[in-house]
Order: structure tokens, then C-alpha cells, then sequence
């Protein structure tokens, strides 16, 4: 998967079950911020994105994916091209 | 001791959504059974059901809501928030007041269900999200609703199989009484999926009258063969008579008696010893004649053996003044958790209307419901005190007494 298309599927699936409206979700932005995700809804993150991209995405390494843009590259890193 | 009324109601059922839609189709003896191929295809002896939709709340409630509810919540809020509607509490009112929140149920197995099947596919506890453990616990509905609606008195789940909405209403009216609290929201609520009755599918308990499920549920009758599942919720908000007064509430009803009992018997089979007990309690407690009460909904699920114990109780308790005795079950099939909630619901629509609804597929009594007086077609008459049962498994029988205001 080319890297545009993946952050293309991420945003969607985000947008999809955060219910935000698309444009809030930029590459800088604050994920916890954007998709006003608590201690709890951060968990759906997690699994949402590890079931749709079928990653793993460890607990220690969740508290530095601050924005949106190092989602993008992390989970790119892991998924199979 | 201080009086408990009745000022608002809320529904969420087969017979409709809401109280003016349950009115019409109580009225009318409209059934709200159906067949379901998909339980058929999983197995069940029976596949009918109580049909209805799981409520999209999208527009009332944030996701954040939302994730932590099974539709039995679900169903919970929407009654809820027409109770609260109907009884002109605000917000406002709310987080101001100390408003307590008793409200049966006892299984939330589709969460559950789905909590280990993602653990067990997956191999990965994280992938079974957030709501997942508030979903499946069974205090699931006073948990939602009282951290959506802001509740700060009691908050408390009550399990009494298929009494629970009849005890929550009950233990409610006893915090009021004895001056603990001014308001409680009370009720009742039952999932409707195949995850939840399978295991009660199991035990041969369902009607297997599958070729024509409106006629299946027909308590009483002598050519009942089980009951049929239903759900949903139903909310009543019972308060303090002069605190009501004060905040000029509108005033429907007065809860005057609440009588329970345990069987001290079989896991499932009734007896009648134990509701002949919880109804004498109730008339006790209620301080009334027995002559004042006007309509008797009964529990009657449709079980060979239930009707038939309850009809003994009924006839051992009223002797020869027979008011009118109905199920209301006839026509919505076995609102289990709820059933003690929504069926003073169901009496309360009646009262106010002027009317008894038919005990449809009533067509022949055996030796006990011959005995009492079961109308199988509606009947026009006003009454303005009622008694209402509701017995559950392991034996718990709860009976409420309402009066008119």
C-alpha cells in the first residue's frame, strides 16, 4: 500500500468511528485532542487501527504517537508492502 | 411513612415506541410476535420473538455515550428520557437534586458473546475495545444511564429474573417511603437477541407454535405451550407525594403496596404458596380491601405450569370477588427483566384510558383460569386501583399495588 492511500484509509476509518468531520484531522494535529479520545476511547484507537491494518501497536510506544502524522509513519513502517 | 407517586412513564417496546403507540396497539390487542429465521438457522427448538428495532441514538448521544451501551441500554435511555419528559424534571433539575436510579436486569450476553469471540480469534484482549466490559456487566443499564443523565442518589442494579423490574420499582418506593430519597428512577430492561434465550430455548421453555407466532403466547389458555421471549425498557419516576406537590409535578398515580416472597423451592417450577404470600403482603402493605382493586395484571407467562399455579394463587387470595385478570404477556410475550416495569406501564395506559386490554388467544380456560375472570376481548371499564405480578426464577415473586390520582 502506498503511503498516501494508507493515510487516505487511516483518516476514513478514524473519521468513521471518532465521528469528526474530516478536515480536523491534519498531519500536526493532537490525536487525543482531535478525536477527544479519553483513557478508554484511546484503547478503540488501538484496536481499530491493529484490526484494521492488522498491526500491533505496543503499549509502551502508544504515549508517543502524539499527531496524526506519526501514526502515519509508524503503523507504514509495519504493515506489509 | 411518606406517600410514593407515580409522574412520569416511558416506553420502549414491541407494542411501539412510546407511551401514545403502546396505548393503540394495548387497545387494539395488537401482538408484537414474529418468527425469526436467523434463531431458526442457529439451532432453537423456537424462533419466535418479540420484534424490535435497536434505537439509533446517534443524534442524542455522543460516541463517547454511545460505545459503553448494549442495546438494552439503549432501549433504557429512550424510555428514560420520555419518563423524564413526561414528569418535566430538566436537567437542571437533576444536577441540583440527589435523583436515585433503581432498574432490573440480569444478562447482557451479547457483549459478552462478542467480548470472548474477539479474544479468542484474535488472541489480543486490547482488540475488544472499550466497551466491552461495561457492556457486558449486568449492571450495565444503571451505569450508563446514570452517568448519562448525571444521577447522584442511589445506583443500583436489581436482579430478580423475571421480578427485577417489578422489585426495582418496589425497593425504590421503600427508599421513598422510609424518607432516603425524594425521586428514583425506576424500571426495567431486556435485551432481545438470540445470545440471550438461547440457553432458555434450551430448556424447552419457548411456545413452538412457530407456524402462527401471534397466536403463540396465550397465557391462561388451556392449549399454552410455552412462552415466548420479548424486551426493551420501560420507566417509571416515582417520587415523594409532597415533594412532588411542591415542584407542582403532574401527579399520575400512587404506589400503595409492595409485597415479595420467595418460594423456598424449585429452580424454576412456581409454586403457589410463594405468590399467594407476596400478593397478601402487597393488599397488607397497601392498606386497602381487596374489593378496591379493580384489575389484576397478572404475570402469566404462557408456561403450562406457571399460569396455572398463578391462577391458584390468584383465585386462593380473591375467592369470589373476581376482578378482571389479564397478561399483557399475550401480546408482547415475556418482557423478562422488564416485564414488572413495563406491565405497570401497560396498567397504568389502561387505568387512565378506561379500559382492559384483551387477554388475546384466550380461547379456552382449563381448571384454574376458569376460575377467574379473563376477558378475552377488551373491555371498557374504569378502575382506579390495580395489583400487578411478577415471579422469577429461583422463586422470587414481587407484587406491586397502584392507585389513581
Amino acid at each position: 500500500m502506498e503511503k498516501e492511500d494508507l493515510i487516505k484509509k487511516i483518516n476514513e476509518v478514524l473519521v468513521d468511528e471518532f465521528e469528526v468531520e474530516p478536515e480536523t484531522i491534519t498531519p500536526d494535529a493532537d490525536i487525543k485532542e482531535t478525536l477527544q479520545l479519553d483513557s478508554l476511547s484511546l484503547v478503540d484507537m488501538v484496536a481499530l487501527i491493529e484490526s484494521t491494518f492488522n498491526v500491533k501497536i505496543k503499549g509502551s510506544e502508544i504515549a508517543q504517537l502524539k499527531t496524526f502524522g506519526l501514526l502515519y509513519d509508524y503503523i507504514y513502517e509495519r504493515i506489509e508492502k | 411513612m411518606k406517600r410514593v407517586v407515580i409522574t412520569g412513564m416511558g416506553i420502549y417496546s414491541c407494542l411501539g415506541n412510546g407511551l401514545d403507540e403502546v396505548k393503540e396497539s394495548l387497545y387494539n390487542g395488537k401482538s408484537g410476535i414474529v418468527f425469526d429465521p436467523e434463531r431458526k438457522a442457529m439451532g432453537f427448538r423456537s424462533a419466535l420473538t418479540a420484534k424490535l428495532a435497536v434505537p439509533d441514538l446517534k443524534k442524542e448521544l455522543s460516541r463517547n455515550q454511545r460505545v459503553y451501551m448494549p442495546e438494552q441500554a439503549k432501549y433504557a435511555y429512550v424510555a428514560t428520557s420520555e419518563a423524564l419528559k413526561n414528569a418535566k424534571i430538566d436537567q437542571d433539575y437533576l444536577d441540583s437534586h440527589e435523583v436515585g436510579l433503581l432498574y432490573g436486569n440480569d444478562s447482557s450476553a451479547e457483549p459478552v458473546y462478542r467480548s470472548i469471540q474477539t479474544m479468542m480469534e484474535t488472541k489480543d484482549t486490547t482488540r475488544i475495545g472499550s466497551g466491552g466490559i461495561f457492556q457486558s456487566m449486568n449492571s450495565t443499564v444503571t451505569m450508563n444511564l446514570a452517568c448519562i443523565f448525571k444521577l447522584k442518589g442511589i445506583n443500583l442494579t436489581v436482579s430478580g429474573a423475571c421480578a427485577s423490574g417489578s422489585h426495582a420499582i418496589g425497593l425504590g418506593a421503600l427508599l421513598i417511603r422510609n424518607g432516603l430519597q425524594d425521586m428514583v428512577v425506576c424500571g426495567g430492561a431486556q435485551e432481545v437477541n438470540p445470545f440471550a434465550v438461547g440457553s432458555f430455548d434450551g430448556i424447552s421453555a419457548f411456545s413452538t407454535r412457530e407456524d402462527d407466532p401471534e397466536k403463540a403466547s396465550r397465557p391462561f389458555d388451556r392449549d399454552r405451550d410455552g412462552l415466548v421471549p420479548g424486551g426493551g425498557a420501560a420507566t417509571v419516576i416515582i417520587e415523594e407525594y409532597e415533594s412532588a406537590v411542591k415542584r407542582g409535578a403532574p401527579i399520575i398515580a400512587e404506589i400503595l403496596g409492595y409485597g415479595f416472597s420467595s418460594n423456598g423451592d424449585h429452580i424454576s417450577v412456581p409454586n403457589v404458596d410463594g405468590p399467594s404470600r407476596s400478593l397478601r403482603m402487597a393488599i397488607r402493605e397497601a392498606g386497602i380491601e381487596i374489593r378496591e382493586i379493580g384489575y389484576v395484571n397478572a404475570h402469566a407467562t404462557s408456561t403450562p405450569v406457571g399460569d396455572r399455579n398463578e391462577a391458584k394463587a390468584i383465585y386462593n387470595v380473591f375467592g369470589d370477588y373476581r376482578p378482571e385478570v389479564t397478561s399483557t404477556k399475550a401480546m408482547t410475550g415475556h418482557e423478562m427483566w422488564m416485564a414488572g416495569a413495563s406491565e405497570i406501564i401497560y396498567s397504568m395506559l389502561m387505568m387512565k384510558n378506561d379500559f382492559i386490554a384483551p387477554n388475546i388467544n384466550f380461547e379456552n380456560p382449563d381448571e384454574d383460569s376458569a376460575k377467574l375472570n379473563i376477558p378475552a376481548q377488551r373491555v371498557s371499564k374504569h378502575f382506579d386501583t390495580f395489583l400487578s405480578n411478577s415471579f422469577g426464577f429461583g422463586g422470587t415473586n414481587s407484587t406491586l399495588i397502584v392507585r389513581n390520582l
